[in-house]
């Protein structure tokens, strides 16, 4: 949590101005019972109407300016806080966008959306309460104590007691219940990760007809969360009483001594009177504080929460002695003796992996499900890094370059087509801000989207909705793959990209991409052969180990898993129950 | 008429909250109870601490320090007493929110469960989500802060005109009237900046969508080099919602300097009024001292009471987002008779179809097919030709516009929807898999399945090998979306799934896309073995997989062109022809 101060640096001066009026308004509103005691003192005493008339105007001018600093105040409080948040959210998103990819798996998706939402929000509420209250409360306390030690030192002793004791339950069931706040957020994360998945896989669970199992599960994870908010709850509500013992308690033992100070002739009933009133003042301002604190505490926990992202080391680090050349020879990649692990201790992805690929090759990659083709082309921009061995691009170890010049080379489409909220444009525009329509439909002709995109209205201007809802499967790995290719990458990756695509629209994909100008090096990440039988190199892989590599016609020979998956796909398609002739 | 309209949807929202707040109308009269005691304590001690006060005055005299203790005895039962009241009511507080607040999230679950697919494909989900989270805590917190100060503040309220009104009347009156004025203060600003805690909560939506979407897609955004780009794109909306969060906060925080103001007007109306009927003589000066302190005492409660009202607007405002969630108009419900579909043959009749997701853009218009129980059903066309829309229809995730689909010769409108769906068994294209373990994701058709039965059925599908070698083999825990699974991985646990529950149809939309060949020949295999005596839908690119459908329907712009088989087709030298060349193009 005190690491998120620094976000309050940029409004220091707020911060120090809110407190500042909050405790003048604070002294003013102490000043009022004095007028009023001169009031009845000189007023009444004279009769003196005048005189009651002109103190009551100086209570309204008192009451006016208290307004004034209040509102003064006010302001400070909620600018200071809610540009505290929106700083802190800023810092977060951009963290968050650092995080590798690795991080990113490992802490899920979830958990960081409530961070940025939710927790951040009670953080704002804790800040601007900090700044309008927490000074304010101490001062009086503490300013009641020394009037106290004013009347008599001896009573006063009861303060001394007093405070400590209170200080000692308030921090007490603070930091008994920071950690059960903290327990309440992490429970409102499954709250959310229910809620999220019960949206994305809506059809699947309605398929099966799970309906009642999730509403089940969700009113387990509700439940638990009601048990720890109460459970959170049950203590912070020992505040309130106990607080309230500890200072009439305090008050019976102040009369009781009064009396004994009384008998003795030290004291005169005035002066018991006011050490009495001091104490209720303390009692007054304690109630105020206790309602606060639950506030303050829960904002303690979040700011954990997001402190605990923060802690998460984001970006890739560069090795020592980072070179920030950029190779010479444009698109080549070398993977020497690579191997690859996702999880400390897990099995590895990738074992032993050594080739080379050379400016405008085609590289076809392929191998059965989870054999690790994905894995090794993520190696490429560094989504991940390798465990043993090197990856290079043009030359130099991806791990010296800085990542945004390494991922400006690459054009790479996913597996999962992904789009986002805006148009058509805007999205193609990802892969290069500066990019002329002519170029834009020039990727559009051939990732074979044209004929859609032509057919949308609005054309490039065509809305797209969160997450490219309103587009079909295939229609958004099209647009993907023409995201890329507006980059003019020096490597291109397609990672099993046409999956969606029909064969037909496959096929023309293909031969366009090949066609392009320029030497650009292409990944063809497939399950069928006759997507990247024409390749420069196959490389086949089995299990994460290189099973094959080589050309079409060498593997067919030699390759007994590639033979394997070839025939699997034509002697299918040229089977016996059609003569297979027709296709040629 | 503007502002009417926001005071009855805020009067709304407040009925509404209110009938949630019912089921606990017992913990609400117990801590209605605990309110009046506790403040009626916290009254009389300041009695009893006047009346000690005033035994000082008779020091030294007999009986002096034995009256002093039986006050002091009092006290200390009051005390204990007031902090006992106290914290019962605190819990009943707490419990009376946080039961109300699940019994909402609880409803508003329930509702996401039977919102029409149509609803949900339209909406952003990041939206629906802050709804269910984030708006939901913000209307407990207010709830709460109303709930622990508004009784309190009422009784005190009632409790000290009680006390004024014996004192004297004038005065009270004074006060009484002056008073409210800060109440009309304080709900001026409420109505002031309830569309400001409206829009700020609007605002907060909107980042969580964009939030949702980016951090979900990560991968892409840093693939592209677009994080500064994206973060552009975030700090706009954060600077809208800075803006507006400080707007909304500031203008309500000013509801306490204002009313604390009046209450300064009030105290020097007293003072005022009192002090002269002092010197009038119709009043003395002990008098006026108690009066100033219950005008304070009774003013305070207006603060508080205001400020509560000002964190109620937020939580109705929050509050008024869920209902309006909650509200939205459910899917229509099964039939009270409907049929309970069992042991569906697999007779599907679809008669003269029309749908649309747009209503001035036609999708589908007179579809016409008739399948017989075991019948293999093959879609093709180009993509975007309403091949998944079928599927939608089939499963009744939409409801036709005209026409009907029939299953074993009842309209499915006439069939409850659970016992329709898991009639059939769905494969997609988008994977998706729910967090838990392997285990419990290829169980969801069939939760009893016993050890046996589930590697049966994953050795059929050919996911055995890959989930045996996986860390914890069929306990591993996935996360959310399939975590480190390929698509591939997440494809055959799909497939799974489906063969393990078995049903008596079958819709397979690209059901082997992402699986290499050498596995799909297997598992076709499986399939083909699964779809013996089942009507079957497939959804398919590969032509390759569908030419033993008896029947192949060839959708081009949502009607179907061609029908036949494939031989039939091939002859035909159409459409199919033409697709089916296709894919050796290059080979």
């Amino acid at each position: 949590m005190k690491s998120l101060l620094i976000y309050l640096k940029d409004y220091k001066k707020e911060s120090v101005l809110g407190p500042l009026f909050k405790l003048l308004e604070a002294s003013f509103e102490l000043i009022v019972p004095l007028v009023v005691a001169s009031m009845i003192d000189v007023g009444i005493a004279n009769s003196d109407k005048g005189y009651v008339v002109k103190m009551c105007l100086i209570m309204a001018a008192l009451g006016f300016i208290g307004l004034a600093s209040s509102v003064t105040a006010q302001f400070f409080a909620a600018k200071a806080a809610v540009g505290f948040a929106t700083k802190l959210r800023h810092a977060l998103f951009a963290h968050i966008e650092s995080l590798s990819f690795t991080n990113m798996d490992k802490e899920g998706t979830s958990t960081l959306i409530t961070r940025m939402t939710s927790d951040i929000n009670q953080v704002q509420s804790g800040v601007n309460l900090v700044l309008r209250l927490f000074l304010r409360s101490p001062f009086i306390v503490f300013g009641a104590m020394i009037m106290a030690f004013t009347v008599d030192v001896k009573a006063a002793l009861i303060f001394v007691v007093v405070i400590p004791l209170l200080s000692v339950v308030v921090f007490g069931i603070m930091l008994a219940s920071i950690p059960l706040f903290g327990r309440v957020q992490s429970n409102l994360d499954r709250v959310l990760g229910t809620t999220r998945e019960n949206l994305t896989g809506v059809r699947v669970i309605r398929a099966f007809g799970k309906e009642d199992n999730e509403i089940e599960k969700f009113d387990r994870q509700t439940d638990a969360l009601r048990k720890i908010q109460m459970m959170a709850a049950r203590i912070s509500a020992l505040m309130n009483p106990f607080t309230y013992i500890i200072i009439n308690g305090g008050l019976i033992a102040l009369i009781y001594t009064g009396a004994v100070r009384m008998e003795m002739g030290i004291l005169t009933q005035g002066q018991v009177v006011a050490l009495v009133n001091y104490m209720s003042q303390i009692l007054v301002e304690l109630v105020k504080l206790a309602n606060l604190i639950i506030t303050v505490t829960k904002a303690f926990a979040c700011g954990n929460r997001i402190a605990s992202v923060f802690e998460i080391p984001g970006g890739m680090s560069r090795q020592d002695g980072a070179s920030e050349i950029a190779g010479k020879e444009q698109g080549t990649v070398d993977f020497e003796s690579v191997s690859m692990k996702y999880h400390e201790g897990g099995e590895e992805a990738l074992t032993d992996i050594t080739f080379h690929a050379g400016k405008g090759d085609t590289i076809g990659v392929i191998g059965g499900t989870g054999s690790g083709k994905t894995t090794l082309v993520h190696l490429i921009p560094r989504f991940y890094d390798v465990e043993k061995g090197c990856v290079r691009v043009d030359g130099v170890d991806v791990r010296n370059y800085d990542v945004t010049a390494l991922r400006d080379k690459i054009g790479i489409v996913m597996q999962k087509a992904v789009l986002f909220k805006g148009t058509i444009r805007e999205n193609l525009l990802w892969g290069n801000e500066n990019a002329t329509d002519e170029e834009l439909w020039q990727a559009l002709r051939i990732s074979q989207a044209e004929e859609f995109v032509l057919q949308k209205e609005g054309g490039l201007d065509a809305p797209i909705e969160q997450e490219g809802r309103n587009l079909s499967g295939g229609q958004k790995q099209r647009l993907s793959i023409a995201r890329a290719l507006v980059k003019k990458p020096e490597i291109l990756i397609l990672d099993d990209s046409a999956s969606a695509l029909d064969y037909a629209t496959d096929a023309r994909l293909r031969k366009a991409i090949k066609e392009m100008p320029g030497e650009t090096t292409v990944f063809i990440v497939s399950q069928r052969a006759s997507s990247l039988m024409h390749a420069d190199l196959i490389i086949v892989l089995d299990d994460g180990c290189v099973a094959g590599m080589g050309k079409h016609e060498q593997l067919l020979e030699s390759c007994q898993v590639y033979q394997e998956i070839y025939y699997s796909q034509f002697e299918k398609q040229h089977g016996p129950e059609d003569d297979g002739n027709e296709a040629e | 008429m503007k502002q009417n309209e926001k005071k009855n949807k805020q009067k709304e929202t407040l009925v509404k909250v209110i009938k949630y707040i019912k089921p606990y109308s017992l913990l609400l009269v117990l801590t209605m109870v605990m309110a009046v005691i506790s403040v009626a304590l916290t009254l009389y001690l300041p009695i009893l601490t006047g009346d000690a006060v005033d035994m000082l005055n008779l020091i030294g005299t007999e009986g002096f320090w034995q009256g002093l203790f039986g006050i002091l005895q009092k006290m200390a039962v009051v005390i204990v007493l007031t902090a006992l009241t106290q914290w019962i009511m605190s819990i009943c507080n707490n419990r009376i929110v946080y039961s109300v607040i699940q019994d909402i999230r609880k409803k508003a679950f329930r509702q996401l469960e039977q919102l029409p697919l149509k609803y949900l494909d339209a909406h952003s989900h990041g939206d629906i989500v802050s709804r269910v989270v984030a708006d939901v805590d913000q209307f407990a917190d207010g709830l709460l802060i109303g709930f622990t100060q508004l009784f309190t503040g009422v009784i005190t309220i009632l409790g000290t005109l009680g006390f004024m009104l014996s004192e004297n009347i004038g005065i009270t009156v004074v006060v009484v009237v002056i008073t409210p004025v800060s109440l009309l203060v304080a709900s001026f600003i409420a109505r002031k900046t309830f569309s400001m805690f409206q829009l700020q909560s609007a605002t907060r939506g909107e980042q969580t969508a964009l939030i949702n979407e980016m951090v979900g897609n990560q991968k892409v955004v840093q693939a592209f080099n677009r994080e500064d780009e994206t973060l552009e794109k975030f700090d706009e909306i954060n600077e809208r919602l800075e803006k507006c969060s400080l707007r909304a906060i500031f203008f309500s925080s000013l509801t306490n300097p204002c009313t604390r103001f009046v209450n300064s007007l009030v105290y020097m109306g007293v003072g005022l009024t009192g002090a002269l009927s002092v010197i009038r003589g119709g009043l003395s000066v002990g008098q006026l001292t108690c009066f100033l302190s219950y005008a304070n005492q009774y003013t305070k409660p207006f603060n508080e009471i205001s400020g509560v009202i000002t964190e109620l607007q937020n939580a109705l405002a929050c509050a008024s987002r869920i209902f309006e969630l909650i509200e939205e108009e459910a899917q229509v419900p099964d039939k009270e008779d409907a049929l309970v579909l069992t042991d569906a043959e697999g007779r599907v009749d679809i008669d003269d179809v029309a749908f649309s997701y747009v209503p001035d853009r036609k999708l589908i218009e007179n579809l016409n097919l008739h399948v017989n129980p075991g019948q293999r059903i093959a879609i093709v066309g180009p993509t975007g030709c309403g091949k998944t829309t079928i599927i939608n229809l089939l499963m009744r995730f939409y409801d036709v516009d005209q026409g009907s689909i029939s299953v074993e010769g009842t309209d499915i409108r006439d069939i409850t929807r659970k016992s329709l769906r898991t009639s059939y068994g769905m494969v997609l294209q988008d994977t998706w898999l729910k967090r838990g373990t392997i285990r419990d994701n290829i169980t969801v058709g069939k939760p009893k399945a016993t050890e046996e039965e589930i590697i049966a059925a994953a050795k059929a599908s050919h996911a055995h090998s890959f989930i045996r070698r996986l860390p914890n083999g069929y306990d591993t825990m996935i996360g959310e979306d399939g975590g480190n699974l390929s698509q591939g991985q997440k494809q055959l646990l799909c497939i799974t799934r489906v063969m393990l529950s078995l049903p008596p149809m079958l819709i397979l939309d690209e059901a082997t896309s992402s699986i290499d060949t050498r596995t799909e020949i297997k598992i076709q295999k499986a399939f083909a073995a699964m779809m013996e005596g089942r009507t079957s839908f497939i959804v398919a690119h590969r032509l390759s997989t569908i030419q033993n459908a008896d029947v192949i329907l060839v959708m081009k712009d949502g009607h179907i062109i061609e029908q036949g088989n494939h031989q039939e087709l091939l002859e035909k030298k159409g459409f199919y022809a033409e697709l089916y060349n296709s894919q050796f193009a290059l080979a």
